[in-house]
């Protein structure tokens, strides 16, 4: 039996390889200077006054599949709660006050603000520079957690109700599907980005909906990555088995 | 962006990748794929995609070894427990 299972891996495996190695014979070579797609993806963002292309490709001209990777982590983080709550035999253990060396409290405290700023920055000007929604809503989300670094779990507790982020998180889906929704009622199709003004070239209100999209995505994924580490933070701090269960 | 320098990173991820699987101890590979998530943000950085390196370096140095900097706590945590009640 395990003999087969060893054989089936490997005819599987031995395909898999033969078909990307198939497949990378036929793409371009690296560095090359004709890009197809790549010069079709600019034209059509500077059409639309995006100056970030990346941001043009995931909220306008691939807003479809932004939307697919959302719902994905969406239900990731979900799927996490629901499996990381507090289970009947578990009780929750109050955590004591840490004693935290003043450097790393120094550090923490002083990086907290700087690194927040440059998440909410990243969001916000995700339609003009690298950058976006996402990694923005990453950057702001763990940075919020340095005050566990600093001060102790209980701070971390007191700054971030968990309850309204995960309302934040949910509506910020929503968001996200009504912004979509808008077009098809103005007659045009799911997500295209035909609404709004496309203003002027390289301000903070240029792209139409990228702008709004990009925000959505940086509030789910924010809220998204906080209840996440709540919940890993919960069982890893909080949480205990009772004895004798 | 020269040659050189992409060999250079393409070396020092291989470099990192390898003292992750080399290292032994959960807590301590975490750390090393932290620094090991820079280094591909450095490599998606000189490949010219900023930001796809801005997602490596919010998720991959940070994101990923916490959550399982966390795993291990709580394992090891389990396992002290367990220890104790015999």
């Amino acid at each position: 039996m395990n003999r087969l299972r060893l054989w089936l891996l490997a005819v599987g495996g031995a395909g898999l390889a033969a078909l990307l190695v198939a497949a990378c014979l036929d793409l371009p070579g690296f560095g090359g200077t004709r890009h197809p797609y790549g010069d079709r993806a600019v034209r059509a963002s500077l059409a639309r006054h995006t100056a970030n292309t990346v941001s043009s490709v995931n909220f306008d001209q691939r807003a479809y599949d932004t939307l697919g990777e959302m719902s994905i982590l969406f239900a990731a983080v979900l799927g996490c709660v629901v499996l990381l709550r507090q289970a009947r035999d578990e009780r929750r253990a109050r955590p004591e006050p840490a004693e935290v060396a003043r450097p790393v409290r120094r550090y923490a405290l002083l990086t907290l603000p700087v690194a927040l700023v440059t998440g909410l920055y990243v969001i916000a000007h995700g339609q003009l520079s690298p950058g976006g929604g996402f990694q923005g809503g990453v950057v702001a989300a763990t940075a919020l957690h340095l005050l566990y670094l600093g001060a102790d779990y209980r701070a971390l507790e007191r700054v971030r109700p968990l309850g309204v982020y995960e309302t934040t998180d949910a509506l910020a889906v929503c968001a996200y599907l009504v912004l979509g929704l808008a077009s098809v009622l103005a007659g045009t199709a799911f997500l295209a980005n035909t609404l709004l003004p496309y203003g002027t070239f390289n301000t903070l209100s240029s792209g139409g909906a990228v702008p709004l999209l990009n925000a959505a995505i940086g509030m789910e994924v924010a809220a998204a990555v906080v209840v996440l580490l709540a919940h890993f933070l919960d069982q890893a701090v909080e949480i205990e088995e009772t004895h004798g269960s | 962006m020269s040659d050189a320098l992409i060999a250079v990173t393409l070396l020092l991820v291989a470099a990192c990748a390898t003292a992750a699987v080399a290292q032994r101890d959960p807590a301590r590979q975490a750390l090393v794929l932290s620094v090991q998530g820079v280094m591909l943000a450095v490599l998606f950085t000189v490949l010219q995609a900023p930001d796809v390196g801005l997602s490596q370096l919010a998720v991959g140095s940070a994101l990923t070894p916490l959550l399982i900097m966390l795993c291990v706590r709580k394992t090891r945590r389990r396992g002290r427990r367990e220890e104790d009640a015999k």
